[in-house]
């Protein structure tokens, strides 16, 4: 509805001039073809690394080790090899636990065909911001203990041969928060996706929202993204976002709600404040199944629940629909 | 000059003086007590100086939540000629907590959008202490749609806590609309004024923050949220605040090291809440001048430097074989 009205009513004389792609072809894609010589080798170590099952990654909230796991759908012990064959979906419940970045790139793309795009961008602590610990060494440490440099994977690969520009948030990485890394390379990629006139898929797993540690400039990443889909929209690129659990905050009130379709892996907790924060703002109890991706249906927010097993021909799909 | 309704701990130097003050003024005096008297006059001066230049970073926060600290209906009859207030969201509501309306500054016809805090308790409930609802975002987007749609400049001026945290909201889209507006106003094509007048929290102020210049009067703040969110999270316990206020860097110094505002409004010695007339005639100075090179400028170029200066935004570092550098995004 929004989007619609910005084409009709604005800027008549603009025309066909719209997006300004001379404003960001050197922000992005120069700065990338540029150095492509330089960063091919820290590109290739990334793009292999992930080719790997990410086991390492894989011990984190709500994936424990070992051969059995408790599910936090239906608190059943489920044996772990039966639910990694149902890409991390609960066999007794349906419940969707957490999958890696990584994974969720092998998941979604046919095999072998990602390509990371500016893996080669890492993060720094702007604010010097100390909580109980330093930022620089939470950096650190997560890391190592995730093996990514920061939230957000993106790149370009093919779904059922069909070329898309792809993003995905890690909610192990400071909650797939998204500061300044999280908004750079989402920006490039969707510029990257503009000017080669490719589907955007984003998916989020990001609790975090904003991220805290890089403080104004990560709530500006809401503000440069949200631009750069506008530009996208403009330029008639098809944008499908789908949530995945949990999305809060500054990210669900960003590029997460801006998809032209908008899909959500079923009982993902979605939404803008967080339950804590409601709770003790208006003190009575938040009715059951609040903020999940069923409640956004309902209310109207969401275009389809689509199950993991299905969310690969669910987007080819409606690609087709809108570019076939 | 010592009225002041309320009183802020870090104020009770400047008051005992200025209440002194008064109270001499007010009778017969001494040689020695007309000394005196000389004398709080100067040193009065001075006290604020020396306060308001060493305020900490949270009692910058109390200093941009000051009860008597200009709202937005104050600088609609102090800094604009007319205001015609324009209602509801044609949808759910009309969310006192964003007004909206088309106003006159100076030759300027423009359409105003700001958060609404209130005064009075009934005010200040009914506008939920300047948090807005989805339909207060549902209206001020469809106000400027009007406003593009008969080319008048939009002017944002932003208070707020935070959008507000509750069940209706959820159920009408709280994520949805901030994201929505920030879509609208990324290419909507007439100039756009933002200033934060007071508190800039989170995603509710950003919500109508994306324009082609931002401001924040000197003692703002402007975050990714609020410190007793931040010190819950972090450190467990909203005690903490201060310390989370410290290491947020909001403060206006702190938006222009990082690159994120293009100018500070001085306010008026003492805060803006001890002279809200002065604050105001500084804000339509700043308005004034703003639009004067805006509205001078052609769409399509307005909307590439609207876009670059968010682009712009944030700090990374870029890895290569000879280690890692700074990179402008
Ligand atoms: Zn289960």
């Amino acid at each position: 509805m929004a989007r619609g009205d910005i084409k009709t009513t604005s800027d008549p004389d603009n025309g066909d001039k719209w997006p300004p792609i001379a404003a960001f072809s050197q922000t992005a894609h120069t700065t990338d073809s540029e150095s492509s010589d330089t960063v091919k080798k820290p590109v290739s170590e990334e793009t292999a690394k992930l080719k790997r099952p990410a086991r390492a990654s894989g011990k984190k909230r709500g994936v424990p080790e070992g051969l059995w796991q408790m599910c936090q759908g239906c608190q059943a012990t489920i044996f772990r090899k039966e639910a990694e064959q149902l890409l991390n979906v609960c066999p007794q419940c349906g419940y969707h636990w957490y999958v890696s970045a990584a994974d969720r790139i092998t998941q979604l793309l046919d095999a072998g065909t990602f390509e990371e795009w500016n893996a080669h961008l890492e993060p720094t602590d702007p604010l010097g911001f100390i909580d109980k610990k330093p930022y620089a060494d939470r950096l650190k440490a997560e890391q190592k203990r995730t093996g990514l440099r920061d939230a957000a994977l993106t790149g370009t690969g093919m779904i059922r041969a069909r070329r898309v520009a792809v993003g995905v948030t890690d909610s192990a990485f400071i909650m797939g928060s998204m500061g300044s890394v999280v908004g750079e390379r989402l920006a490039r990629l969707i510029e990257r996706a503009t000017l080669e006139k490719l589907p955007l898929i984003i998916i989020s797993a990001s609790g975090g929202g904003a991220r805290m540690h890089e403080g104004i400039l990560s709530l500006m990443q809401m503000a440069k993204v949200s631009a750069a889909l506008a530009l996208y929209s403009r330029s008639g690129g098809l944008y499908i976002s789908v949530i995945t659990n949990p999305t809060m905050g500054g990210v669900a009130a960003s590029f997460a709600s801006l998809g032209d379709l908008i899909f959500a892996e079923p009982r993902a907790l979605i939404g803008f404040a967080g339950p804590r924060t409601i709770k003790a703002t208006i003190r009575v109890e938040l009715p059951k199944g609040f903020q999940t991706s069923e409640f956004l249906l309902e209310h109207g927010f969401i275009d389809r629940i689509v199950d993991r097993k299905d969310l690969k021909s669910e987007i080819a799909r409606v690609i087709d629909y809108c570019r076939g | 000059m010592a009225k002041g309704l309320h009183r802020l701990s870090l104020e009770r130097p400047i008051y005992e003086c200025e209440d002194r003050i008064v109270e001499l003024e007010g009778r017969t005096t001494s040689i020695d007590e007309q000394e005196e008297l000389r004398r709080l006059r100067r040193d009065v001066v001075e006290m604020k100086k020396r306060i308001f230049r060493e305020l900490s970073p949270w009692e910058t926060v109390e200093v941009a939540r000051h009860p008597d600290r200009p709202k937005t209906s104050d600088y609609l009859s102090l800094v604009f000629d007319e205001f015609v207030e324009l209602h509801g969201d044609r949808s759910f509501g009309d969310d006192r907590a964003m007004l909206t309306g088309f106003a006159k500054l100076d030759q300027y016809k423009v359409l105003v959008v700001g958060h609404q805090k209130g005064k009075t308790l009934a005010e200040r409930q009914a506008c939920h202490f300047g948090c807005a609802h989805p339909e207060g975002y549902r209206k001020s987007m469809g106000k400027m749609r009007l406003a593009a749609k008969f080319g008048l400049p939009v002017i944002c001026l932003i208070d707020t806590p935070g959008a507000y945290p509750g069940i209706g909201a959820e159920e009408r889209g709280q994520s949805l609309v901030i994201a929505d507006s920030m879509f609208l106003m990324a290419t909507l094509p007439v100039p756009i004024v933002c200033v934060v007048i007071g508190e800039g929290g989170s995603g509710g102020a950003l919500g109508i923050g994306l324009g082609d210049k931002i401001a924040v009067l000197e003692h703002a703040y402007y975050s990714v949220i609020s410190p007793e969110g931040c010190a819950g999270i972090l450190w467990k316990s909203a005690d903490y605040k201060a310390e989370a206020a410290k290491s947020l860097r909001f403060r206006s110094k702190d938006l222009v090291e990082f690159d994120v505002i293009d100018s500070v409004i001085e306010e008026p010695l003492g805060g803006a809440h001890r002279d809200p007339r002065q604050m105001a005639v500084r804000l339509k100075t700043f308005l004034v001048r703003t639009l004067r090179e805006l509205v001078a400028k052609p769409t399509n170029e307005l909307l590439a430097t609207r876009y670059t200066k968010f682009r712009q935004m944030g700090q990374v570092l870029e890895r290569s074989p000879e280690g890692l550098k700074p990179s402008k995004p």
